[in-house]
């Protein structure tokens, strides 16, 4: 309908969306599109904490951090952008403290700090207490934050704008967006320079989740047909300690304050697992040691959970430190977790995997291999090298949050370190689109032809089917099947399976039929739309999962338990066709030198 | 168990006015009430329309009125209200759909009482220094998740729907109480008025439908006594 004009369109009001609106507005004129109010976003749900080597209880060194990090990633991530990341971290999170953030505080005025899952002291010593934290809703504070400082900076807010299409030229250049006004059921045209996706995560694709309702995996879809890969999608991660059956958070700062795992015999059975760390290992390990308790006939009355102890902390620890979390139980188990332990088990929570970019954000489609090998090798020596590789750029494109893949996390992510990527990489993107700005000029690039054809006739299809099954009973299906063969453990067959029953979802989630033929503020047509999200998320996790023939971090496969590192040191990128096929390709992980770096070499990992 | 959910319905494409429809809905005690609004729009009828998203409190899409209070549908759970259960929107605002509210006004109240950090100082190095004691002044105002469910539920709001309202009282309190905070005058200005905070009477209602169980009163009248004694 209308066609709207800004330097800079952001899709997403999380905390990457705001925080690359925040910076990219001080030398650009910016408009944040978001289908939920910002102070909405799933950012606010984040409880436990966002690290930084600030010190600020005990020792702490950026390098520490990066181990960390390099190490739990299982050696996936790509180094280079975990240095930044690392480096960058105590400056990002003293300039959230300026911009108002409410930090809890150690006795001398600071901001306080605690352990959490495979953050380390000294390479691997002792837990260290590096997250940042406010009691447990340190996302709530850092999203009314950064709300607010766009407030004071004027950003140009679209609330309840569903953005359905990433625009791009035929010279291959971004050119703005296609979104759905949700109020009035208008489609309209963003043109802009520079487009930013931070959608967040997709865990609504699985049964259970730890993730909103609105968390369909919109951006990832959109990247997807707008022919850009998807990088490193089977790596999902399963945080350990979701409520039993609802699937809703306990923060792992839970543990970190003391907290312990028991089976059903009240055994703390991580200290079999992982002797040095326990209960604060990394969430793939404790995920997987769950499970195996279970099918050992470990769990709770031989049932499919565990226990989650809190009730030898005391009572003040608990109300200062946990509040949030000691309320969903009340609310959501009728559970005092000062009497009474929680029932847990591992819930679908954050997406490693997403949209490749580099550390400034920048999103590419394609990778050229100039030594003809897409994986890394060993010298002669036996260091770990990095093959050289070119990137090709979508200009205009970045991309930051959980949507994104720069990567840090590669195979899995430690906890506190999501919060952490949103604020730093949101933060270089909005500095980098500045400079892109300044560098290239402000011209907006010329539109495709008929923008908004796609999304209209999307939308229309589904408006005028009066015959089909309904959306809940086709998203309830593919949830329970990924649950079911996609989750913590994998193997050939399982994912064979998946492989074959997504094609099928996907015939009947083109076909649904909804009952609001209205305009005005249809959800029911938005749930239609982002069914089909979901399916093409879940399609690239399966494909993605069942080429992969090893075990590494979140990705568990029953029939390759090894990690495989002469196959698999590489990134994936799935691609999938306007004609429906699909296409795997693979990048070298960046491993930085080993005489630098002798830390970050690939090892087993032991915690 | 089953229970019979009453809804405040209005489509501005067909109605004239708001009408009621009812619905059976099988549940468990334990189930929230937004797993029943979901159970309506997913089973029985698609054009049910409310916000959601969060689905345990944190948040603030669902605020609605719930058997005649202001509650969040994800944190009620059926055990607490029986096999009869009316919904309707939130008071005093404009219903756009059904159950959902046109939140303007209410957004405009809270960017009023200018809701951000004002400190002109350059940054130090390092963060600025906050006591425990500081810090435990404001960290039950940083709790709001702006659901709105207080100020709707406010009588005060409701003879005058220009009212400040206690989310927007609250947001002026977070910053005036924070010791890094240097716009209290600014602030004051705004609130010291006769549509701020000398119309909370005191009713207590703001703090009966807090779903985040925040003492609002208790805060907006530290304002009024810090507003008063800046006075003179
Ligand atoms: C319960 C929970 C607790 C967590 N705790 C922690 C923690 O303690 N520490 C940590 O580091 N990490 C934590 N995480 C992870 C972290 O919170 C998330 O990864 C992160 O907040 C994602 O932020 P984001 O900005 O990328 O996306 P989100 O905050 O999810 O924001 C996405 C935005 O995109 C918008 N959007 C989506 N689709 C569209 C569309 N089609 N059109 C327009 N707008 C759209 C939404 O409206 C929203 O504004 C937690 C996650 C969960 C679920
Ligand atoms: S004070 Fe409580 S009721 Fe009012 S807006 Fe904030 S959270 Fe909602
Ligand atoms: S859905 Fe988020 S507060 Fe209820």
């Amino acid at each position: 309908m209308a066609i709207f004009e800004h330097e800079v369109v952001v899709v997403g009001a999380g905390g990457a969306g705001l925080m690359a609106a925040r910076y990219a507005s001080e030398g650009a004129d910016v408009a944040v599109l978001s289908k939920l109010h910002p102070l909405r976003s799933h950012t606010g749900a984040a409880q436990g904490g966002i690290c930084a080597a600030l010190g600020n209880e005990e020792e702490d060194h950026w390098i520490w951090h990066a181990f960390d990090t390099v190490k739990g990633s299982d050696y996936l991530g790509d180094q280079d952008a975990i240095v930044i990341m690392c480096q960058d971290a105590p400056r990002t999170i003293i300039e959230l403290e300026h911009d108002g953030v409410p930090f809890s505080r150690t006795p001398d005025g600071k901001i306080a700090q605690r352990p959490f899952g495979g953050h380390t002291r000294n390479f691997g010593e002792a837990p260290v207490r590096r997250a940042c934290y406010a009691a447990d809703r340190t996302g709530h504070v850092i999203l009314h934050t950064l709300y607010e400082q766009c407030l004071k900076r004027k950003v140009r807010f679209y609330n309840e704008f569903q953005v359905l299409d990433l625009l791009i030229n035929p010279d291959g250049e971004v050119a703005g967006v296609v979104a759905y006004e949700i109020r009035t059921g208008e489609i309209h045209t963003f043109r802009a320079r520079a487009v930013v996706l931070a959608t967040g995560g997709y865990g609504r694709v699985y049964k259970t989740t730890s993730n909103a309702h609105a968390n369909t995996g919109d951006g990832f879809a959109i990247a997807l047909r707008a022919g850009i890969p998807l990088e490193d999608m089977e790596f999902v991660q399963f945080h350990p300690t979701g409520m039993y059956r609802l699937g809703i958070l306990i923060t792992e700062g839970a543990r970190g304050e003391g907290g312990v795992l028991r089976n059903r015999l009240g055994e703390r059975f991580m200290e079999r697992y992982a002797p040095t760390v326990k209960d604060l290992a990394p969430r793939d390990v404790i995920s997987r040691c769950i499970y195996q308790e279970i099918r050992e006939g470990r769990g709770i009355d031989g049932k499919d959970y565990v226990y989650l102890d809190l009730t030898h902390l005391s009572l003040k620890q608990i109300e200062t430190k946990l509040p949030e979390i000691a309320t969903f139980s009340k609310i959501y188990l009728g559970i005092d977790p000062s009497r009474e332990p929680i029932p847990v088990a591992p819930t679908c929570h954050y997406a490693m995997g997403g949209i490749p970019t580099d550390p400034d954000g920048r999103v590419y489609r394609a990778v050229r291999l100039l030594e003809g090998r897409d994986g890394n090798y060993q010298d002669e020596q036996g260091r770990w090298v990095t093959p050289r590789f070119e990137l090709e750029y979508v200009p205009g494109l970045y991309a930051a949050g959980e949507v994104a893949c720069v990567s840090v996390h590669g195979a899995n992510r430690l906890g506190t370190n999501s919060l952490l990527d949103l604020v730093v990489f949101g933060r270089r993107v909005g500095k980098a689109i500045v400079q892109q700005l300044e560098r290239e000029g402000r011209r907006l690039p010329a539109l495709p032809d008929d923008p908004e054809r796609r999304a209209r006739q999307t939308l229309e299809a589904i408006l005028s089917r009066s015959e089909g099954e309904s959306v809940a009973q086709v998203r309830a299906d593919l949830q329970q099947m990924m649950m079911d063969n996609v989750s913590v453990f994998r193997t050939a067959e399982t994912l064979q399976q998946a492989r074959q029953a997504i094609a099928e979802i996907r015939n009947r989630a083109e076909r649904v039929r909804i009952d609001d033929h209205g305009r005005q503020f249809n959800t029911d047509l938005m749930e239609a739309w982002e069914l089909l999200s979901l399916v093409d998320v879940a399609e690239s996790i399966i494909h993605s999962a069942e080429a992969r023939t090893e075990s590494r971090g979140a990705h568990s496969r029953e029939d390759y338990p090894k990690r495989d590192d002469a196959r698999w040191l590489k990134h994936t990128l799935f691609y999938r066709y306007p004609d429906g096929s699909v296409e795997l390709r693979y990048r070298p992980v960046t491993i930085l030198p080993a005489e630098q770096y002798p830390f970050f070499q690939p090892k087993e990992r032991k915690y | 168990m089953q229970v019979t959910v009453k809804i405040k319905r209005f489509n501005p494409e067909t109605d004239e006015a708001p009408h009621w429809e009812t619905y059976h809905v099988p549940a468990d005690p334990m189930d929230r009430v937004l797993d029943l609004l979901n159970y309506i729009k997913w089973h029985i009828d698609g054009t049910l329309t409310y916000r959601r998203s969060c689905a345990h409190g944190v948040c603030g899409s669902d605020a609605m009125r719930i058997n005649g209070e202001n509650k969040l549908a994800c944190s009620v759970l059926v055990k607490d209200l029986g096999p009869e259960i009316t919904i309707e929107p939130l008071p005093v605002l404009p219903v756009i759909k059904d159950l959902v509210v046109d939140m303007t006004s209410f957004f405009r109240k809270y960017e009023a009482v200018k809701p951000w950090l004002i400190n002109d100082d350059p940054p130090p190095e390092r963060e600025r220094l906050q006591s425990p004691r500081d810090h435990a002044l404001i960290e039950e105002a940083t709790k709001c998740i702006l659901c709105g469910a207080c100020t709707q539920s406010c009588p005060s709001t409701w003879a005058d729907p220009d009212y400040l309202g206690p989310a927007a009282l609250l947001k002026a309190y977070r910053f005036v109480f924070d010791s890094r905070d240097q716009g209290t005058e600014e602030r004051l200005r705004i609130v010291d008025s006769n549509q701020g905070l000398w119309k909370c009477y005191t009713i207590f209602n703001c703090v009966e439908a807090c779903p985040k169980e925040i003492d609002v009163t208790r805060w907006i009248s530290a304002l009024k006594r810090r507003a008063v004694t800046a006075r003179y």
